[in-house]
């Protein structure tokens, strides 16, 4: 190496040290945070990072989360003087996926809070590394109750907004049988720990209510075929389908189901993986009538969430998870609001565990999946918010969303 | 000299056709908002503008040589020529609107196009795209060694900025945060910086050239005496070994996390490298392994009720058992397939990988394997009051195993067995003929080549703590078998050097999210194009290609 | 020496045979359970069958591509499944303005013409174009590359295509005439399959008599067997792997429009991959390089899906049969593959060892 390089670059290193060491100049806030604080200096803005699934198959549930943060973000430009940067990772909907997003994420010791994951087997990676770095993650759609559990994965600094497995499946099973009088009932999953979990407590439920499950099947991802589980289904000819599963192969089963012989009577329902604006259309006529169960986020306030959505994402929200995404993104925002000490020259100092002390201590937040309140271990949806929806002709021509028929 | 119009127009075109798919593709709105130096450029300009500039370029380099006049001329008339597909495309939005069907040509692309200012911004853009083409141009008709070095310059400038993430990390790791931000904004180059870093690379490599060219040729040249060479041998291996030991110190632990993948897919590579490297065995459910391996781990320590092995395990007694169990099932997956060659194999070993996925995935095994809800709660390793729980702490384990893996590898390959195996790798008949019991030879294959995918697929378990079906699908297989080839099929450091290739590039572009995959296809095809016999190519598979390239060109099999 | 190699040899079959015995009485067992159960009528296992034969023949349309080019350069077209995906993805848009202007109701064959003609099209300029760009300049490279770069192809097409038409899923539209239903042997099947089914065959009997009887066909006759030859006998070789690569895309593009028929749901920029391995699949149970056997093997691939997991599974009392369906599948590919090495109807290069 030429001399002259070395002694320029040498100079650079010292100076830019002497920079550093200046840089940090009056700061007379001080940090008292049993886990350490993040400090945003005035004029920069504060770094929320989101963990979402926006590659493969499952891209849908991830580009409806991050269009949710950026509609809340849109909506609060400035948040106690300071702009909101929003920087993220894939999750990829894996295991690995979630590990590695999770640990570049907690590398960076300038964001202070994440929405995500979208897919529980991410979230379980993801977590300890998060944890550990004294950060604090919301969560849009995970679903399984092994998160909010203290004897399963839950670690501290984990919330969600999403409905926990058990109120999903249950809801449904209340609703097949004591709305719809059926008896007899058949489930489908994808293989997917979300539709596997979910499926299992619609089965449980609706056996408790006194129904019978005839069978209990299911599919591969990728799968297009599915004549012939349909058929096993249609053998005992039960009185409800429940496949809570998601496109495309949802809308398979969906308009297969009308080529079974055998299933004309059986009345078909899916949960919120299918409740997606493309999928009515996709699946052809013998959508109308089919029932979902998911969010229920229609209303006045969700009227105009949709127009600005529309202005700033453009088009519709792809799946059902943005308005949990929404809701999140505003807690963790009001938590920043309430807990940050201001200095006198702009600069926010945020304490990372009086910031979850705040998120934890949210009540009666009213957000567009209704009204949350947390609990020590994160769950701050009650599942009050669900409700059943039917598809009908209105929607395969192009409207949506579906009106509610049910709530619990 | 006389332009060649025919020829600039058509690298015009081509360069043109590479600004309009980056623009319909989405990259280049999506990466508009990604900022490289300073606010004022950005990797959208990148995307769009470099095949302005590369269309410059080439179309001056195919004119060999002429003033720098005609240089300017050739590359503004490629430039300006290069704008036309991505203009035509701006018009044509402005009648017809194309979201419902391209739903990337979208009103934030063409405000990007044409700089906010609707059609007559289209001038704007054929200004830009003109100087562009016309600066590639001159840089072409530049002196050599200004040439070099000013694009060395460029070339480290861009690749910190688009690496920053890199760059921030050690920074952040080394001397904390506050120093990222005296060289960076957010994730953006000081335009300063980057200027000073240009002219220190630029002057670098100007004066390491000018030096060299006035070195007389004889050092270079000298043949370095046997002794001489071992002794650099030495020094790098103690280098490379010091940095490796090192490592996670300098690179935190997000980096170190990249590189558990890269160890991950090394202890792959190397040995899928015995089955299809040595052996010759075309194997694409080579992730079977890598499953049993994980999934005894996890059923052997996981603390749920899944555990099969009583409470009595921990990692260290499951380590050789989760082996032992993979290797076992290469010999048990091997005799199906023993009399099956070529194509026949591929097929069937990938349909193997995706039974075995599939079994794993199923409600009927359930019971045992936890089916779609996976093994949760696998313990990480421990031993004399050391927790490996973290990257930093793991990359250690996976540096040991892969170390071993390939000392093995080695002594394997230059060995009496290695030596039948590359016999029938040439020739599975003729091997045979000359006694090579290549039933044993090829199930030793099998079983040695699982035994390192199990040591990986029990490594994973460990440090991930839950496992899932779909941890194991075909993409690994598919990984790892590209990775041994773009690394140098049968060598064991094209085998690491692959990793970084295809496992780490990856994980450091993960903010391209959704285009991480066309960048890793694109790659995964233009390596191959260059370097066919891979990046450091074992010395019997240069051979074997060059001869091919000799005497007979139509057939090669 | 000798008789070493006889035991040893006789050691490898026993355990091999063993292993076909169990696993036939095994499919026995789950057959004899499932017919005595009688848990579904002649009727259903006719629907079932009739949809599997409708998905083999789309299978089987997609394996000639892989048959067709393997039989010519000996190689793994990998991203063919993609190619397949170009062709009903980019149609899928077509379909749906036809049918907003009322064209694919109003003249369905024509519009359905026209929607095999730009597919097909689609298909084959992409084939055409990796051939150009991924293929042809490691035509001298050992095997293995082009695979690499094949597979390379494959996610580079996939994620354009994603970033194209976007991550969403589509769905070809109901096409009127094709709703009803069809009396075949008695039973009544949904029209659209027979159709789908039979337009499927009378293109590979076009490509047979073309592959036989035209010049061209010949021409790459004679470039499989050999080469060198080939050249020598005034055939230019470029030209016709190019037009291999043309035909194999044009079958897979046709393939695409005929699965948006009896399948329309689920268009979307992965959709190409697993049908890809399918077909893939079909093409080595057949016999790889064989066109007869491509056809065959990708029927005999449809009905084993289709009528498999109900059949053996579900009498074995395995729960969630169908979520097998892929493993009966390659289980029944290795079955046949250890008694015929070279599928069922053999390799039909079969001297020259692959």
């Amino acid at each position: 190496m030429s001399k002259r390089f070395v002694s320029i670059f040498s100079l650079l290193v010292i100076a830019s040290m002497a920079l550093a060491a200046c840089g940090g100049g009056a700061a007379p806030l001080e940090c008292t945070d049993a886990i350490g604080c993040v400090e945003v200096a005035a004029g920069e803005p504060i770094h929320l990072a989101y963990m979402l699934t926006v590659s493969g198959a499952t891209a849908t549930l991830g580009d409806d989360s991050l269009g949710g943060i950026r509609v809340a973000l849109n909506d609060r430009p400035d948040v106690l003087g300071h702009t909101v940067e929003l920087t993220g990772e894939d999750e990829g909907c894996s295991a690995e996926g979630g590990q590695t997003a999770g640990t570049k994420v907690a590398a960076d010791p300038s964001v202070v809070a994440i929405v995500g994951t979208n897919c529980s087997g991410a979230a379980f990676a993801a977590l300890p590394a998060i944890s550990e770095a004294g950060m604090l993650m919301c969560s849009s759609s995970n679903t399984n109750p092994g998160l909010t559990d203290p004897e399963g994965g839950w670690l501290p600094g984990y919330y969600r907004t999403a409905h926990n497995d058990k109120f999903q499946g249950r809801i449904a099973a209340e609703f097949a049988y004591n709305e719809l009088g059926a008896r007899t009932a058949a489930t489908i999953h994808d293989g997917s720990p979300y539709a596997q979990a979910l499926q299992q407590v619609f089965a449980e439920t609706f056996a408790a209510l006194g129904g019978t499950v005839t069978f209990q099947g299911a599919v591969n991802v990728g799968d297009t075929d599915m004549r012939a589980v349909l058929t096993t289904v249609a053998a005992d000819t039960p009185d409800i389908l429940y496949y809570p599963i998601f496109e495309p192969e949802g809308n398979f089963i969906t308009a297969q189901a009308a080529e079974v012989a055998g299933m004309e009577n059986t009345i078909l329902m899916g949960a919120d993986g299918l409740l997606a604006d493309t999928f009515p259309e996709n699946s052809g006529e013998n959508v109308v009538g089919m029932y979902l169960s998911g969010p229920y986020v229609t209303g006045a306030t969700y009227d105009d969430f949709l127009a600005k959505w529309a202005e700033v994402i453009g088009g519709v929200p792809p799946s059902g998870f943005h308005a949990f995404a929404y809701d999140c993104t505003n807690m963790i925002l009001d938590a920043i609001e309430s807990v940050a000490q201001q200095g006198s020259d702009g600069t926010l100092l945020i304490g990372r565990q009086a910031l979850r002390d705040a998120m934890t201590a949210t009540a009666g937040f009213d957000g567009l999946t209704g009204s949350l309140t947390c609990n020590e271990y994160g769950d701050c949806a009650t599942g009050e918010a669900l409700a059943v929806f039917q598809i009908t002709e209105a929607e395969l021509n192009g409207g949506w969303p579906p009106a509610a028929i049910w709530t619990p | 000299m006389k332009i060649n119009w025919k020829t600039t127009l058509r690298y015009g075109l081509i360069g043109g056709v590479s600004a309009l798919y980056f623009s319909m593709i989405g990259m280049v709105e999506l990466f508009a908002g990604r900022n490289l130096i300073g606010t004022t450029v950005n990797m959208g300009h990148l995307l769009l503008y470099g095949g302005m500039l590369a269309a410059g370029l080439l179309a001056a380099r195919a004119h060999h040589q002429g003033k720098l006049a005609q240089h300017a001329v050739i590359g503004l008339v490629a430039g300006l020529s290069a704008a036309i597909p991505t203009a035509l495309l701006v018009i044509l939005h402005e009648f017809i609107p194309m979201q419902d069907v391209f739903v990337s040509v979208n009103n934030a692309l063409i405000r990007f196009l044409t700089f906010e200012r609707g059609l007559p911004g289209l001038l704007q853009f054929f200004l830009a795209s003109g100087l562009l083409g016309l600066l590639g141009g001159l840089f072409d008709g530049i002196p050599t060694d200004y040439r070099r070095a000013v694009g060395t310059g460029l070339a480290g400038v861009a690749i910190v900025a688009v690496f920053s993430d890199l760059v921030t990390q050690v920074l952040t790791n080394l001397f904390g945060r506050a120093s990222v931000n005296i060289f960076f904004v957010s994730k953006a180059l000081k335009p300063v910086i980057a200027l000073v870093l240009l002219l220190a690379i630029a002057a670098f490599v100007f004066m390491r050239d000018r030096r060299k060219a006035n070195a007389p040729a004889a050092v270079a040249a000298a043949p370095l005496d046997k002794r001489a060479a071992l002794r650099k041998q030495v020094i790098l291996f103690v280098i490379i070994g010091a940095l490796l030991a090192i490592a996670p110190w300098i690179l935190g632990s997000f980096l170190s996390q990249v590189l558990f993948e890269v160890g991950r897919f090394v202890l792959l590579g190397l040995g899928l490298n015995i089955v299809v490297g040595y052996a010759g065995l075309l194997d694409l459910g080579y992730v079977a392994f890598f499953a049993f391996g994980a999934y005894t781990m996890g059923l052997l320590t996981t603390t749920t009720n899944l555990n099969l092995g009583g409470g009595v395990f921990n990692f260290w007694l499951a380590l050789p058992i989760a082996v032992l169990v993979s290797v076992l099932f290469g010999v048990l997956l091997g005799f199906p397939v023993l009399s099956l060659r070529g194509d026949y194999l591929a097929i069937v070993t990938l349909g193997f990988g995706e039974i075995i996925r599939i079994l794993a995935l199923s409600d009927w095994l359930k019971p045992i394997m936890g089916g779609a809800q996976g093994v949760l709660f696998i313990p990480t390793p421990e031993i004399f009051g050391i927790v490996f729980d973290s990257p930093e702490s793991m990359y250690y384990l996976v540096l040991a195993a892969a170390l071993v893996a390939a000392f093995v590898s080695i002594r394997l390959r230059d060995s009496r067995l290695g030596r039948q195996w590359m016999a029938m790798r040439e020739d599975e008949d003729v091997a045979e003929a000359m006694g090579i019991n290549t039933v044993q030879t090829k199930l030793l294959a099998f079983a040695i080549g699982a035994g390192f995918s199990g040591l990986g697929g029990a490594i994973f378990a460990a440090r991930l703590g839950n496992i899932f079906p779909h941890s194991f699908n075909l993409l690994i297989s598919i990984n790892a078998l590209s990775l041994i080839i773009v690394g140098g099929l049968g060598s064991i450091p094209g085998v690491i050097v692959g990793a970084i290739a295809l496992v780490g590039l990856p994980e450091l572009l993960r903010e391209f999210q959704e285009y991480r995959l066309l960048i890793y296809g694109i790659l995964l095809i233009v390596m191959m194009l260059n370097r066919p016999e891979g990046f450091l190519p074992a010395e019997v598979f240069k051979r074997e290609l060059h001869a091919g390239e000799i005497t007979e060109p139509a057939e090669v099999e | 020496m000798l008789r070493r190699t006889l035991s040893r040899v006789s050691w490898v079959d026993v355990f091999l045979r063993i292993f076909q015995l169990v696993a036939a009485v095994v499919i026995l067992i789950g057959l004899y359970k499932t017919f005595t159960t009688a848990r579904y009528s002649s009727e259903q296992w006719a629907t079932l069958a009739f949809a599997g034969l409708a998905q083999g023949s789309i299978y089987a349309l997609i394996a000639l591509g892989y048959t067709l080019v393997y039989g010519i350069l000996l190689m793994i077209n990998f991203a063919h499944g993609e190619i397949y995906m170009t062709g009903a993805f980019s149609t899928v848009f077509l379909a749906m303005y036809f049918n907003r202007i009322g064209f694919l109701q109003s003249s369905p064959v024509l519009a359905i013409i026209v929607l095999i003609l730009f597919s097909a099209a689609v298909s084959t300029s992409i084939a055409v174009l990796l051939e150009r760009i991924a293929y042809r300049p490691l035509r001298n490279a050992p095997r293995l590359i082009p695979l690499i770069t094949a597979i390379g192809a494959s996610f580079a097409l996939q994620y354009t295509f994603r970033g194209l038409f976007g991550s969403q899923f589509r769905a070809y539209p109901d096409i009127a005439v094709l709703k009803g239903t069809w009396n075949i042997l008695g039973f009544d099947v949904p029209l659209v399959q027979p159709v789908v089914f039979l337009a499927a065959v009378l293109l590979m009997v076009a490509l047979y008599w073309f592959v036989e009887r035209t010049k061209t066909g010949k021409a790459m006759r004679a470039v499989s067997e050999d080469k060198a030859v080939a050249r020598l006998m005034g055939i230019d070789i470029d030209r016709i792997i190019v037009s291999t690569f043309a035909l194999g895309g044009a079958l897979a593009g046709a393939a695409g429009v005929f699965n948006g028929l009896f399948r329309p749901q689920g268009v979307f920029f992965l959709m190409g991959f697993f049908p890809g391995i399918k077909a893939f699949t079909a093409a080595v149970l057949g016999g790889i390089g064989n066109i007869p056997g491509a056809m065959m093997g990708g029927l005999l691939l449809g009905l084993i899906e289709a009528l498999g997991p109900n059949l053996i599974l579900e009498g074995l009392g395995i729960p969630a049969a169908n979520q097998l369906k892929d493993a009966i599948a390659f289980l029944v590919l290795v079955l046949i593959l250890i008694f015929r090495p070279q599928g069922i109807f053999g390799e039909r290069l079969a001297e020259k060892k692959a």
